[in-house]
């Protein structure tokens, strides 16, 4: 009997089962609800028809091919960001007074519609993939800039006078004291660039229908095909949860404290 | 020549002219517009692609002074408002609830998460289902969007919050509403704001996404059928009003955010202003 009380109470005294237990619970409320005809299955597909249709989908539409076609566009967009966004970063700490002129547009740039600007890349890139990669790349290289440049103008006076005390070099002092010192700083920058990429790949891919994983959801949509939307939506968030977690752990390792 | 002498000769005297961050940004655009008209001119792309920047302007003001474009924005205006009040509102109060209750936050703290880092333009086509293409779906992605950075921001306020201030708020037996307005919303008033901020933002995105696809006004909409009937000019400017639009709102919740930080020193102010976040 006390074993039984315990296996009923042990959702609600750990979060991530309870976590787990009120999801499959509203699933399985979903679908009995939609069983029983209270919410229309036009409308909302069941879990488990969502959950079955993911098998077909990869079949039909290439779910694993059209992942990494998502994720190399936004590795190509956010190696692009890294090349050309550090760098800019570094002009903007080496030369302060160009840092303060542009990081406040950088800064605006960022919370702009930048997606919108989709159209004139179109008009003058064409409809490819390098058009993805480019829209893609702007709101990467963004935070990687401001945040490199932050990096760098926040290394601990200690470390710059124990450089100082070893005479190093201007070389050394920025290969040996300041760029390890921003690179926590740095991270957050590519953490936020990274999932920026994807979303902006994601969301052309939808509009424009081409490309990966957006493009699937759309076409799903487009067939009408319910549970065939649903399966393409649940693997797109799987994906977005796969990129989050896998960056958040990078992140944790390298800023340990 | 006497002065270039003078400058020389008197150490101490500041040079006549320097670069200041101002004067970088005015040269900045200045270089820009040379460049948008060099390349308009030059014959690299295809004719029209990149019209003339007066072509551009002529088209804002062609814009400006029609109806029509005043039709768009309100629907543009109205589906923003509606969600980002919903969204905002939803937001800061589950971050009381979550904030408040670290059980029901450790739970529910994945899954914000895991929606929160995905792209909510791969759920329009289940709010479509539900909403139908009518302006209902745009409020209601608008919200979904704005939920997000407001839950994020209010939850680390009630974090961040100092316990001592939720104590003396027991001691005098207050009741939950009178515990949430004179305790919780006062020492929450700058992460409730950093939230709102970025949520306006990401709100705006969100709407004009919307409409861009399977919609029948809006700003966004006006933008897709631009370039979707190949009027380049019309389309650029399109592009810079909402850009400007964007730009004004985000400016407005900045000053908004100043006007609730004027009693923080310049340090705490600065901090308080809240960095880039994805979420």
């Amino acid at each position: 009997m006390t074993a039984i009380a315990q296996t009923i109470a042990r959702p609600w005294t750990s979060p991530t089962l309870g976590g787990i237990t009120v999801v499959v619970a509203l699933a399985a409320i979903l679908q009995l609800s939609i069983d029983a005809g209270l919410v229309p299955d036009i409308v909302v597909a069941r879990p488990l028809d969502a959950l079955a249709a993911i098998g077909p989908l990869n079949r039909d539409m290439d779910l694993v091919g059209n992942f990494f076609l998502t994720f190399g566009m936004t590795f190509a967009a956010v190696a692009l960001a890294i090349a050309i966004g550090v760098p800019l970063g570094y002009l903007l700490y080496r030369y302060d007074i160009l840092g303060q002129a542009y990081e406040s547009w950088l800064a605006a740039a960022f919370s702009a519609p930048i997606v919108l600007l989709y159209p004139l890349f179109l008009v003058i890139i064409g409809r490819s993939h390098l058009t993805l990669v480019a829209m893609a790349f702007i709101p990467c290289v963004i935070p990687i800039i401001i945040q490199t440049r932050q990096g760098l103008l926040s290394t601990p006076p200690t470390h710059i006078n124990v450089g100082r005390s070893f005479n190093l070099s201007e070389r050394d002092m920025f290969w040996k004291i300041m760029l390890p010192a921003a690179v926590p700083s740095m991270f957050t920058g590519m953490r936020i660039g990274v999932m920026y990429a994807l979303v902006t790949i994601v969301a052309i891919e939808y509009l424009i229908d081409f490309g990966g994983l957006g493009r699937i959801v759309s076409e799903m949509y487009f067939r009408f095909d319910i549970p065939g939307t649903y399966a393409s939506i649940l693997f797109v968030v799987f994906v977005s949860i796969l990129f989050y977690a896998s960056l958040n752990r990078i992140e944790k390792w390298l800023r340990p404290i | 020549m006497a002065e270039a002498h003078l400058t020389a000769s008197s150490g101490a005297r500041a040079p006549s002219w320097t670069w200041t961050p101002n004067r970088i940004r005015l040269v900045t655009v200045i270089a820009a517009i040379a460049l948008w008209e060099a390349m308009s001119r030059s014959g690299l792309f295809y004719r029209d692609v990149m019209p003339s920047t007066l072509s551009i302007l002529m088209a804002v003001y062609a814009e400006l002074t029609s109806m029509a474009f005043y039709g768009h924005l309100w629907m543009t205006f109205s589906a923003v408002a509606v969600g980002f009040v919903v969204g905002s509102l939803l937001g800061n109060a589950a971050a009381i609830v979550l904030g408040s209750r670290p059980f029901l936050r450790a739970a529910a703290e994945p899954y914000i998460n895991a929606i929160g880092s995905t792209p909510k333009v791969i759920f329009l086509p289940i709010i479509f289902l539900i909403f139908g293409i009518g302006i209902e779906s745009k409020m209601a992605k608008g919200a979904l969007s704005g939920f997000f950075p407001t839950v994020f921001s209010a939850t680390a306020g009630v974090l961040m919050m100092n316990p001592v201030l939720v104590r003396v708020g027991r001691s005098f037996n207050l009741t939950r509403w009178q515990m949430l307005s004179k305790i919780y919303l006062p020492a929450m008033v700058n992460p409730i704001i950093v939230g709102l901020r970025l949520g306006l933002a990401i709100v705006i995105i969100s709407v004009l996404i919307a409409e861009l696809k399977f919609s029948q006004a809006g700003l966004g909409f006006q933008l897709a059928q631009y370039y979707e009937s190949f009027r380049i000019a019309p389309m650029y400017a399109m592009i810079v009003i909402i850009f400007a639009l964007a730009a004004l709102a985000n400016w407005g919740m900045t000053m908004l955010q100043q006007r609730a930080n004027r009693h923080l020193s310049a340090g705490d102010r600065k901090a308080a202003v809240g960095g880039l976040s994805v979420n």
